[in-house]
């Protein structure tokens, strides 16, 4: 008699052999697909989303391209995951981790296949994660207490990580860039202060930083365009009609003289929550909310510079910057805190008018203002530089810092080598495994370089038997090179999470034996 | 089919529209039943014991989960059979009533079916086996009170308890930092504890998980955690010695439930409701002031103009907060639940010594820590962890080792793991195998050889011979008459459980016995499925 059906008509298992076959392969896949575009020389990929218009970006930041992807393979969501997560936590290095986890699984699989059970491998890999990370930790250079070293250490940093990118032509411009931002946060991670406007139009070198705050809307007719000594207040209210908040009202009105009372008190009350406003001794007014012409005109007659409609971010930005606090009602102007800046001017940057706050109260923020010769060229600057400040952010705080260009993966490959030679058992194997995975991060840096990643992986790793080597590949003379002289660093801190976020993900799919898979949710279903 | 004949001969139908539906009757019947259990069965085998391999489980909407705890792979795995369902809520009601052995209770109810279909091949009634199954389950939980160890613990020695939460949670992927999260199950479960009253409400442990950071990061937090900020980005994000007003109405003006309309026809009705709402606002913020709140945690959302003026008041305030949350807040500090602003007195106050805001990453997550509170007896074990899988099944693994905790509290009888309970069990049921009369004498014994295929399949999860390291241990539990010898998972050079510091509660162990067996019985009792067709 046959076996009964357990599951669903849709729904399909897979066991076995078959299902950590399935994931190996997804999990590979992905990491192929990303693989290309790891180290300073590597391609950019080019996306077409499925929705309306079909937008087109084109990108080698990791994270962006797998979050585009749309996945059937569970194994691969997983990685698509950490590389997520990557992104959140530190900002940096999502390619990197998807490659490292996905040749921690090929090798897995090569172990498998020689009948090693997954329990083992994954004992060796935690006890070889472990042990390239102490030896990390033993490498790695603090240089908090010299300032000067420390702002030399965050170039570098920051230099290599734009490397990769799409701005690695102006690299020394814009690590420029990203560490002056990031040092005006003194310490803080919150990236919000730092505002990126994108313009297109002119150079990517045309880009700078500003010290104040740029907002991206246009000054009310007739109103200001430049006031010295601003005193800005900052409001979230409706300065259109104002509503009735109590619930049920309406108007109901007998006559056209009722109607007009009405609307002149309508007015009168605007008048006076815009006379209100002005008897805070303010001169500059910025509202969240649309402000209608009639207050616009009250405004412009008073003199006092009126904003509408900047986003919600914005205010919260300006808030910050300006010292003020965001205000909803204005009963009470002595308690109000008002902000504060030196001078506020209409500027132009390419064909646009924006209105540029400086000389602010609070030093934080700063406005980093892009300019490129496309949309897209505009969008990939913005990732790598986001990419880049939250590299700097970390590395503020945890200020450890590893030379770059696959010297880290020599040096845990190097201590986990030794690990695997006096570890007896089958997990020495696993052991082994794990170091050629970290190996294969510069040659698949070499690889994209068109180098002969063979000969250069040999060469580094002779170099790395002397004690204090600071060798790593030098993707611009195509040789291996001393990375400390060449100022090529990364955070620690990134590294650190890419070698545990890869190493639990191999293991969570290695752990699987099993995938089952549930029928669709069917789509009118959800209709 | 069922068909029957009246007086004349004249045909009549009994089960209504019956050639379109499927029947499968008497060995037939019993044999599928089995079949499918089994089937369930197989798929957990797997994932038992210390050396267990997860599935992965994708949802309908292409969630994926990754796991090995049996009752989540069971609920998640949409199962269409009946008696495969049956087997669900079997694992299901472990879950509730323990809340470990989740897998261990299908793979021995998978075994007692397998040994049943042998039982019906030769011939005997199905009854007569599951009344055998009855008997020599009751021998079993006997025994189980026999080997069980009383043991001591306080809270200044909580390293029993330990011990035991770490046998749980070795068989889940957390397992690199067991120590650490045994400890936290440990110390949470016992912050709640009724140690007098011997029990523990595990409500007021709340779970809470965000992405990022290393296993190693979870802590446990003396107060509450939520996740949600302040409604103002300018109030303050660190305030000490707090007096929290808890309220469940909006700062709106009210919306009577009656239907009714306010009219509006002349200028002054226009002006005085005007005034009439901002005296709302004000009214509001003025109650939450005067009773001394300097906190105040809302169930729903604030109007643009409250919000403010709260901020203006200095009165900070966090929205949308969830009922489950507020209710623990409410419990955490000691305060009461406010459904009026007129209701506001100050001895309904919450109060918390300290309560920060802390951002995580590059993204603008921040949480809301509540910590240092009146009443101490509500924590909050907040884990971090690579992904979201990752952090989903430390979950349930904290779930797990809190309900042991928690087990174990309740009744502090234990038993060694590892097997050795279950071997011991088959040892005492196949002795007493013999004294019973009757066809209910095979029944017992293939309940014996079915109590052998956990340790059996502990073995072979391990990579062990399975049939030699059975026979190996069993021969030592006889020949020393020591009930402590278990299957050697980990590779430590012993088999004895006891050196190991393998525990399991002794109720999770005699519910899965009981569970099992009931499960089985009903299974066998079925003789008839009828289903409707495949439309």
């Amino acid at each position: 008699m046959a076996v009964e059906k357990i599951l669903k008509d849709d729904a399909s298992e897979e066991k076995g052999e078959r299902a950590r076959m399935a994931s190996f392969i997804g999990a590979m896949a992905i990491a192929d697909l990303v693989k290309t575009t790891l180290g300073p020389k590597g391609m950019d990929k080019i996306l077409q989303s499925t929705g309306r218009g079909q937008q087109v970006t084109v990108t080698n930041d990791g994270a962006t391209i797998l979050k585009s992807l749309h996945i059937d393979n569970p194994a691969a969501k997983v990685l698509v995951d950490i590389s997520k997560v990557q992104d959140d936590e530190v900002g940096d290095g999502t390619t990197s981790v998807v490659v490292l986890a996905g040749e921690l699984l090929r090798e897995a699989e090569k172990l498998v296949n020689s009948k090693i059970h997954p329990m083992t491998i994954i004992s060796g890999y935690r006890m070889a994660a472990d042990a390239a990370r102490n030896a990390l930790l033993q490498k790695v250079v603090d240089n908090k207490e010299d300032a000067e070293k420390f702002r030399s250490d965050l170039m570098k940093i920051a230099m290599t990580t734009l490397s990769s990118k799409i701005l690695s032509q102006d690299k020394e411009h814009f690590a420029q860039l990203a560490v002056d931002a990031v040092m005006r946060l003194k310490g803080s991670t919150n990236l919000e202060a730092i505002q990126i406007i994108k313009k297109p139009g002119g150079s990517l070198k045309d880009s700078f930083l500003d010290e104040g705050f740029i907002l991206d809307k246009k000054i009310g007719i007739g109103q200001p365009k430049r006031i010295e000594n601003a005193k800005i207040l900052v409001a979230n209210t409706a300065m259109d009609t104002d509503k009735v908040k109590i619930y049920g009202a309406r108007v109901r009105v007998d006559s056209m003289s009722k109607v007009a009372e009405i609307e002149a008190a309508e007015k009168q009350k605007m008048r006076e929550k815009v006379q209100k406003i002005i008897g805070h001794g303010i001169n500059c007014f910025i509202n969240r909310q649309l402000i209608y012409n009639f207050p616009e005109e009250l405004f412009a007659d008073a003199g006092i510079l009126a904003i509408e409609h900047a986003d919600f971010d914005g205010i919260e930005r300006l808030a910050l910057v300006t010292g003020g606090e965001i205000a909803s009602t204005f009963d009470n102007p002595e308690s109000v805190k008002l902000g504060h800046c030196k001078l506020i001017e209409e500027i132009m940057i390419g064909e646009d008018k924006l209105i540029h706050f400086s000389g602010c109260e609070m030093g934080q923020a700063c406005t980093i203002v892009l300019r490129g010769a496309s949309q897209h060229v505009l969008d990939e600057a913005d990732r790598s530089l986001h990419d880049a400040l939250c590299v700097l952010s970390q590395t503020v705080n945890d200020s450890r810092v590893l030379l770059g260009g696959g010297w880290p993966e020599m040096i845990m490959a190097k201590e986990v080598d030794e690990l695997a030679r006096k570890t007896p058992g089958k997990k020495s194997l696993a052991i082994d495994a794990f170091s050629r995975s970290l190996l294969a991060i510069p040659t698949i840096i070499a690889d994209n370089a068109g180098l002969d990643s063979a000969e250069l992986v040999a060469q580094l790793r002779a170099e790395h038997h002397r004690e204090g080597c600071n060798a790593g590949i030098d993707v611009i003379t195509g040789s291996v090179g001393d990375m400390a002289a060449l100022g090529i660093s990364e955070s620690f801190k990134v590294k650190q999470a890419v070698l545990l976020s890869a190493t639990e993900a191999a293991e969570m799919i290695l752990r699987v034996d099993e995938i089952i898979t549930c029928a669709p949710r069917r789509r009118e279903d959800r209709m | 089919m069922a068909l029957a004949f009246d007086e004349f001969g004249r045909p009549f139908i009994i089960l209504k529209e019956q050639e379109q539906k499927s029947r499968l009757r008497g060995l037939d019947a019993q044999k599928a039943n089995i079949a499918a259990g089994k089937a369930v069965a197989r798929i957990l085998r797997t994932s038992l014991g210390p050396k267990g391999m997860d599935k992965m489980l994708q949802s309908p909407d292409g969630d994926v989960t990754i796991t090995n705890d049996g009752a989540t792979i069971l609920e998640q795995m949409d199962v269409d059979n009946q008696i495969a369902k049956l087997m669900v809520e079997l694992s299901r009601s472990q879950d509730y009533e323990i809340g470990d052995g989740t897998t261990g209770v299908v793979v021995l109810a998978g075994a007692l079916l397998e040994q049943a279909e042998k039982l019906l091949e030769r011939g005997i009634h199905p009854i007569r086996i599951a009344e055998g199954y009855e008997l020599a389950s009751r021998i079993a939980v006997e025994n189980l009170e026999g080997i069980a160890q009383k043991f001591e613990f306080g809270p200044s020695n909580i390293e029993p308890l330990v011990q035991t939460c770490m046998t749980t949670l070795s068989s889940k992927i957390v397992n690199r930092c067991k120590r650490d999260m045994a400890e936290i199950a440990v110390k949470a479960v016992l912050a709640v504890a009724d140690l007098e009253r011997k029990d523990v409400n595990l409500d007021l442990i709340k779970v809470e998980g965000k992405v990022g950071g290393k296993l190693e990061d979870t802590e446990l937090v003396y107060g509450i955690i939520v996740d949600k900020d302040m409604s103002h980005p300018q109030m303050p994000k660190r305030i000490e010695d707090v007096n929290i007003a808890i309220l469940t109405c909006p700062f709106e003006p009210p919306k009577p439930k009656t239907k009714h309309k306010v009219d509006i026809d002349t200028v002054e009705k226009f002006q005085t409701l005007r005034l009439q709402e901002q005296k709302y606002f004000d009214d509001m913020v003025q109650k939450c002031k005067d009773v001394g709140a300097t906190l105040v945690i809302c169930q729903w959302g604030f109007d643009d103009e409250a919000n403010h003026l709260l901020m203006h008041r200095n009165l900070p305030a966090v929205r949308w907060v969830g009922g489950v949350e507020l209710e623990l807040i409410a419990i955490a500090t000691g305060g009461r639940i406010v459904p009026r602003f007129q209701e506001l007195t100050p001895d309904k106050l919450g109060k918390a010594g300290l309560v920060r805001e802390k951002s995580f990453g590059t993204t603008k997550d921040r949480m809301l820590y509540i910590e240092h509170c009146a009443n101490s007896r509500a924590v909050t074990i907040f884990i971090r962890g690579g992904n979201k899988m990752m952090i989903e099944e430390t979950k349930r693994s904290i779930h797990d080792a809190l309900c042991v905790a928690r087990n174990l509290i309740l009744n502090n009888s234990i038993v060694y793991g590892g097997g050795s309970a279950e071997i011991a069990c088959s040892i005492a049921v196949e002795a007493a195998a013999d004294r019973y009369p009757g066809v209910e004498q095979y029944a017992i014994r293939g309940f014996a050889d079915a109590l052998d295929s956990i340790p059996m399949a502990l073995a072979e999860n391990s990579g062990l011979q399975p049939i030699e390291t059975l026979s190996a241990v069993k021969s030592e539990q006889i020949k020393e008459n020591n009930p402590f010898c278990g299957i050697d998972c980990n590779d430590v050079g012993t088999n004895n459980m006891r050196e190991q510091n393998v525990f399991e509660t002794l109720i999770g162990k005699q519910q899965q016995i009981l569970l099992a067996t009931q499960v089985v019985k009903m299974i066998l009792k079925i003789d008839d499925v009828i289903s409707p067709a495949e439309y």
